[in-house]
């Protein structure tokens, strides 16, 4: 007994120390990465609490004890998630891509509607929105196809193939309907393409397609009698260009949000906020939260916001560059491309230079499924990060 | 291909990360310059834009002064009641939604959706945004039920409002008259500026002339309102109370009101009452049959309750028969033709004209009444006993002169009496001439020229002439108050709530005409002698009367139609207070119906000041 214990009491002479920093992977995580993340997280928790008090009569604090379980729940899976290698998902691309679909497919059969939508599954504590996760899956399992079949068929084969996995999950969201969400996955799947390699002239025929594309969805198809948008979604989606036409309609919402933001001014109008607080900007705790913090906080508010999320997506673009592998290159680039622009198109939403999507603004909007997908996609570029370092410093782990 | 599944990535990825950091940096340029803009640069008018938006006025109504009579009691005051709104911006979004709810609303509130739309429309254009009210005065019932089922009907508010309320229903109903939402008109007239549409005036009555003093001025209340223009809890910002109107006091003394209004309501026919005060003026009664109660108008109608009070063109109950219908009237009109021909020099006051019961002008034949012949009469006894071949002759002598028409005019007969109730027109009134008919004949609307025997028609109040009993109070009073046309009125003071008298009304007279105090006596004997002397055409009804009178029977023969029944009298005699004139149409002869309705006036009026009286004196009559 004692001699055991004094052999355990001694340093091992040959074995390497691993502190419980580097157990969690803490000492690779890249922290301003971290730092961003949270931040943008509390100041959603913050402002939820300061904004939403009388939204729901008798509980005061229903969004921000949700928000902030969320979070913490989101932290959690982060921190579990930079663990493990993030290369494991490549091998898993197909059953991942299945999920995906599957459980998105599944929304139209048990979903619940709101809003003349069928988007999310109504669990117990909280609904449940598989497309929100389906951002960060598509991403995964797409990168791995692209590795995977990176020698396979000419360039063109390839490319199509890419564009045809990455549309067919985007279609479906489309159809429950979710505008904003199924653009975010066009996106991420152009996004993996261009780190993918897929050559700029493919871009550029795919950018006047599209061009084509929505011309004829805005205007020719329409004016055969084809409608393809749901008539809110049109307006939506064009009343931004005047918005003073509508300024009790469509652009209505739009145009009160920018009213919130401009009368911030520089400082914010506090507790003294109207427009946020007497419901003037709709989906105030969702969609047009950006509002809120403009009224509230002003300019140094907003602009705060905004530095944390340049800050964010300069980290994400560091780890592009910094991955050991391609299929980390890819991820990240897909997270990073896709958090970038939830960010722009919500905010040029909020400020009325961008149409209503829909498209929620990634860790500050109240919703589980964002919250908890964001800070997933979050691990998995500190996990990117954790194993580009270990690997220059020559070591795996787990 | 730089693809290689655990190769670092080379120059190729630098330039594409390098792209995509320049778009970067372009879009995070592009939201920054855009919240610079909006914060920085004109965030001051955002924030003005901003406080607009969440404040929102609303106008107080203020409560219509109360309407007293000239002992202060209530004949109009408030009450309050529940009126249906309607937040337009709460309506469901959806068109055939909107339209359910809109067809279901108007089920409960008997209106057609084409008349709700109409009414919402009518409400917007005045002040967009603002609740529309949809119906005023709706039960409770109908309260309850919508509170139950608040999810059926978005936008839905009940309001409480102020409504007319009239705790005697019909008594001095065409006097006090309704009110009524401000018409397109009356916005654009002088007497109501600084009025919006939506407001409440008078709409007849006293209502009407003295509603600026009853109107009183709205309060303002600006408070926040959120994004539905809803109330916030707290968000009272601003709030400027409502004054409310002025009380009105009527000259209409309750005592001989409610006999006038008893008395003839016990005919069941149509006709009038009127009863003033000789000296200036004020009106102590003034009623019409068939009345109404005003207080249907005060709240939405039935269709039957429409056509009982404005499609029905004879028993027209909204009219004011005593002074907005126009009659002969018959023997009540002899005291005109005396003082005329007295004036005239066409005969004395002793001067005899042989009654034989009828007389000849040209090849007509007049006679009296029921034949009868009265032998030699004098003016005295010829109003005693209401010769009309008596009177016929001195028509017949003033034909060709004009003198009759001009003292009828002189007298107010066929003239606007100027009376604070709005209604009277004075063209429909005629005393009629010479020149009258003969320009009818030139332009062939008549079969022939003036001749004798219509001024012997007038001369006894047939034929064309049209006056109505408003008229002949004035000219009762000229006679009975030595030649003043007096400006009859109902309004007294106006008060404020505390009982100060703000304002008395004592409008002068018309003018002054001169008339010989030897003439005046002796017409008013004549007309004393009719009532209270044996033999006197109301010697029946008025033989036991304690005052001493002076009245005139009259009674109109109207083809087709029973005869109109009139009564003028004025007492006390010889110096009289009070003039009544009262009217039954096809009340028969003047003594059967108006005399007596005209007896129940006088005992009321007569017992109150013997009361007052008594009361004054300590109670011990004499």
């Amino acid at each position: 007994m004692y001699a055991t214990r004094a052999r355990r009491a001694r340093p091992e002479p040959f074995a390497v120390r691993i502190g419980i920093g580097e157990r969690l992977g803490l000492a690779h995580m890249d922290w301003p990465l971290t730092i961003a993340a949270v931040a943008l997280a509390a100041f959603s928790v913050f402002t939820l609490g300061q904004a939403t008090v009388d939204d729901i009569p008798g509980s005061p604090r229903y969004f921000v004890d949700r928000q902030a379980i969320y979070c913490v729940l989101g932290l959690i899976g982060m921190a579990l998630l930079a663990r493990i290698d993030y290369s494991r998902f490549r091998e898993l691309r197909v059953g991942i891509y299945t999920f995906l679909c599957v459980s998105i497919s599944l929304v139209f059969v048990f979903g619940f509607a709101a809003k003349g939508s069928r988007r999310a599954f109504d669990l117990p504590f909280f609904s449940f929105q598989p497309s929100e996760l389906g951002k960060l899956l598509l991403v995964l399992a797409l990168a791995g196809f692209v590795i995977d079949g990176a020698r396979r068929g000419s360039a063109r084969q390839r490319t199509l193939r890419y564009l045809c996995l990455g549309l067919a999950p985007a279609a479906l969201v489309f159809l429950q309907p979710d505008l904003g969400t199924s653009l975010v996955f066009v996106v991420a799947t152009l996004a993996v393409m261009y780190f993918g390699g897929v050559p700029w002239t493919h871009f550029a025929v795919i950018g006047a397609t599209l061009v084509a594309l929505i011309a004829l969805v805005l205007f020719a198809a329409p004016s055969v009698g084809v409608p393809v948008l749901k008539g809110y979604q049109e307006e939506r989606l064009t009343s931004f260009l005047a918005p003073g036409e509508h300024a009790s309609g469509a652009g209505y919402q739009q145009n009160q949000s920018v009213v919130a933001i401009g009368s911030g001014q520089k400082t914010g109008r506090g507790d003294r906020a109207t427009q946020t607080r007497l419901d003037f900007v709709p989906e105030r705790h969702t969609d047009f939260i950006f509002a809120v913090i403009g009224e509230r906080y002003g300019f140094m508010g907003a602009a705060f916001v905004l530095s944390l999320y340049a800050l964010l997506f300069w980290r994400a673009l560091k780890i592009v560059t910094l991955s050991k592998n391609s299929y980390g290159t890819l991820v990240a680039g897909g997270i990073a491309v896709s958090l970038l622009f939830q960010v722009f198109v919500n905010v040029g939403m909020n400020l009325g230079i961008m149409p209503i999507t829909g498209i929620p603004l990634p860790l500050m909007s109240y919703g589980g499924s964002s919250v908890l997908a964001t800070f997933l996609a979050v691990g998995v570029l500190q996990s990117i990060n954790i194993q580009a370092r270990l690997a220059q410093k020559g070591r795996f782990a787990w | 291909m730089y693809l290689r599944s655990n190769d670092r990535p080379g120059p190729r990825l630098a330039l594409r990360v390098a792209v995509l950091s320049g778009v970067a940096v372009a879009l995070f340029g592009v939201l920054f310059f855009r919240l610079w803009d909006l914060q920085v640069l004109s965030g001051a008018e955002y924030l003005a834009e901003a406080k607009n938006n969440r404040t929102r006025e609303f106008k107080v109504i203020a409560p219509r002064g109360d309407i007293l009579d000239r002992d202060g009691n209530v004949l109009v005051d408030n009450r309050t009641s529940l009126a249906l709104q309607l937040n337009t911006q709460k309506l469901p979004q959806d068109p055939a939604e909107e339209r359910s709810e809109l067809t279901r609303l108007g089920r409960l509130v008997h209106m057609p959706l084409r008349k709700v739309r109409r009414t919402i429309k009518e409400g917007e254009e005045v002040a967009a945004g603002a609740p529309v009210t949809l119906r005023k005065d709706v039960g409770y019932d109908l309260v309850y039920y919508l509170e139950e089922n608040q999810r059926a009907f978005p936008g839905v508010a009940v309001q409480r409002v102020f409504v007319r309320a009239y705790p005697d229903a019909t008594r001095a109903a065409h006097v006090v008259g309704s009110v009524g939402e401000i018409s397109e008109e009356e916005l654009k007239e002088p007497a109501y500026k600084g009025l919006e549409p939506g407001d409440e005036v008078g709409k007849g009555g006293v209502e009407t002339t003295y509603d600026r003093y009853l109107r009183g001025e709205p309060g303002q209340t600006k408070i926040q309102v959120n994004a539905l223009g809803q109330p916030t809890p707290g968000g009272q910002l601003v709030s400027q109370p409502p004054i409310p109107g002025d009380n009105l006091k009527l000259t209409i003394d309750p005592d001989v009101q409610s006999a006038g209004e008893s008395a003839l309501a016990s005919f069941g026919l149509p006709g009038a009452f009127v009863t003033m005060d000789v000296r200036d003026g004020q009106i102590l009664g003034m009623g019409s049959s068939p009345t109404f109660d005003p207080t249907v108008l005060a709240t939405p109608m039935t269709q039957s309750q429409v056509n009982e009070l404005y499609r029905d063109p004879v028993s027209a109950p909204l009219t004011n028969r005593a002074s907005e219908s126009y009659y002969p009237v018959g023997s009540t009109f002899k005291i005109i033709t005396a003082l005329a021909a007295l004036e005239g020099g066409e005969i004395t006051l002793t001067e005899p004209i042989y009654d034989n019961g009828s007389i000849m002008v040209g090849t007509q034949e007049f006679q009296n009444a029921g034949g009868v012949s009265f032998g030699p009469v004098d003016m005295v006894s010829a109003l005693q006993v209401s010769s009309d071949v008596y009177f016929y002759t001195l028509g017949w002598k003033m034909w060709e002169t004009n003198q009759l028409q001009s003292w009828a005019g002189k007298l107010g007969i066929g003239k606007e009496s100027g009376l604070d109730i709005p209604g009277e027109t004075g063209t429909e009134s005629l005393v009629p001439s010479k020149e009258w008919r003969d320009q009818l004949f030139s332009e062939g609307e008549t079969d022939r020229p003036w001749s004798a025997g219509d001024n012997v028609q007038l001369a006894i109040g047939q034929g064309d002439l049209q006056t109505n009993p408003l008229q002949m109070a004035i000219a009762y009073s000229a006679l009975a108050n030595d030649g003043t046309i007096v400006t009859p009125h109902v309004g007294m003071e106006v008060e404020d709530a505390a009982g100060r008298v703000l304002k008395e009304f004592d409008p002068p007279p018309r003018r002054k005409i001169k008339i010989d105090p030897a003439y005046r006596a002796a017409i008013l004997e004549g007309l004393h002698q009719a009532a209270q002397a044996p033999g006197g055409t109301s010697y029946g009804v008025f033989g036991g009367f304690p005052i001493e009178v002076a009245g005139k029977t009259g009674t109109v023969e109207r083809p087709g139609h029973g005869d109109q029944s009139w009564y003028a009298v004025v007492a006390p005699y010889p110096n009289p207070r009070i003039v009544t004139i009262v009217t039954v149409e096809e009340g028969g002869f003047g003594a059967e119906a108006a005399a007596p309705a005209a007896l129940q006036i006088l005992e009321a009026y007569f017992h109150k000041q013997a009361t007052e009286t008594g009361a004054a004196n300590g109670g011990s009559p004499g």
